[in-house]
């Protein structure tokens, strides 16, 4: 039989691991909150943004190498993945599902794969398993702005067009919906040609020139993929956690009940032969 | 006349999307109209005014720097900003044009001074825009 004292030591201690969770839970709903709102406004400018490139993809065809270096096709000897996971944990089970998504994609490469890794956990994972990793970039914060992405996107920018990397792909956290984030794999470049009717093609007319709209076009395209990327990978962390938060809590309520059940029992159990004790002793006096 | 898609979205929003008969953008060569069925097209924008009109409607935008592209009936622009005649605060846009035109008068570093080039055209626009809300209501051109 448990004794009813640490039964109850129990029962505060749960308490106080329930009430740790509960504020938890409410500061990452907050931020979710805000992050969700960010990504879900930028969402139909960085899908613009891939559609409109993957036009011009289809337009230039094979045309591109003299171009722009971003379009560059080369045979693929070298693949820079970025992958993107939160700084910290308890978000449930996002961190393993992304550094699983990120490993199994790595190994199905056939090239060489350098990794750069964006969130302490994204860092972690991929020392731990002795992959090549390029750069590392933490503490982005839960607000971070195209700004603080931008040294990621240029590392990757510089990486393509000097022929270090022939191909790169980001992989992150995808907001589904608060409950769901799907560890998603974009690749970045080279820009996959969307396909078009053989009446669109060709005769796209340029101004000022070819030249000078890519120049400005397609740098801003990979940063503003990156910076997308970043705000998804911080609203699925968030949400990520609230929910893990929340059930975490809804446990600890769940674990205080019961124990309170069996504390209850105990007590009544210990009244009861208290009780039987001293009718048992008062009967024998009588007798 | 058939209508045609435009889209105008920033990183933070979607500006408008709507089916309409014509489309007027500043263009980085200059102002260029696009009526229904145009070209493909792929430009850069400046900093100016963007019109479009729908019926016998006219909305008026500004809009500060970003792509345009035109394909297959539909106008696709992305803004760096972009803003309805309604949601300018005239007396702010004001402001950062007196603000800029002082930067430019007190002799900067050459970074500050495409800056402040750049915060002038801005400004300017977004009171070109929000002028022409309160000057109207004109009647509908044809």
């Amino acid at each position: 039989m448990p004794n009813i004292r640490v039964i109850r030591r129990r029962i505060r201690s749960v308490q106080n691991t329930a009430k740790v969770t509960r504020a938890m839970e409410m500061i990452a709903a907050s931020k979710m909150r805000r992050s969700q709102q960010r990504l879900l406004a930028g969402r139909p400018y960085a899908e613009m943004m891939r559609e409109v490139l993957g036009h011009l993809a289809a337009q230039i065809g094979d045309t591109g190498d003299e171009v722009h270096p971003l379009l560059r096709r080369r045979e693929v000897k070298r693949i820079e993945v970025i992958h993107i996971a939160p700084d910290r944990g308890l978000c449930g089970g996002l961190n393993s599902n992304l550094n699983r998504a990120a490993g199994r994609f790595i190994l199905d490469q056939g090239a060489p794969v350098s990794v750069v890794a964006v969130g302490k956990k994204a860092r972690d994972f991929m020392v731990r398993s002795a992959r090549d990793v390029r750069a590392v970039f933490t503490d982005l914060g839960d607000r971070p702005s195209l700004m603080d992405s931008l040294s990621i996107s240029h590392l990757v920018i510089q990486d393509y067009a000097s022929g270090y990397a022939d191909e790169v792909y980001v992989v992150y956290g995808r907001f589904v919906s608060t409950v769901i984030q799907r560890p998603f794999i974009q690749k970045l470049l080279p820009v996959e040609p969307a396909h078009l009717e053989s009446s669109l093609v060709g005769g796209y007319i340029y101004e000022p020139n070819t030249t000078e709209v890519l120049g400005s076009l397609l740098p801003r395209f990979v940063e503003m993929q990156i910076y997308h990327a970043l705000l998804e990978a911080i609203g699925s962390e968030q949400s990520a956690r609230m929910v893990a938060m929340r059930n975490a809590t809804d446990s600890a309520n769940e674990m205080i009940q019961d124990l309170t059940l069996l504390m209850n029992k105990v007590r009544q159990e210990a009244i009861t032969k208290e009780l039987l004790d001293i009718v048992g002793g008062a009967m024998a006096l009588e007798g | 006349m058939a209508p045609m898609k435009v889209e105008i979205i920033t990183a933070e929003r979607v500006v408008y999307s709507e089916d309409v008969d014509v489309v007027v953008a500043p263009g980085i060569e200059g102002e260029l109209g696009i009526l229904p069925h145009h070209a493909p097209l792929m430009t850069t924008l400046q900093s100016g005014e963007i019109r479009v009109r729908k019926g016998g409607e006219e909305i008026s935008m500004a809009v500060s720097g970003g792509f345009l592209e035109v394909m297959a009936n539909k106008v696709t622009i992305l803004a760096d900003s972009a803003e309805r005649a309604e949601e300018i605060d005239e007396a702010r846009a004001q402001e950062a044009m007196r603000r800029a035109e002082e930067r430019l008068r007190t002799h900067a570093s050459d970074v500050d001074l495409e800056r402040a080039v750049a915060a002038l055209r801005r400004s300017q626009a977004r009171l070109k825009v929000a002028r022409r809300r309160r000057t109207r209501p004109s009647p509908p051109q044809v």
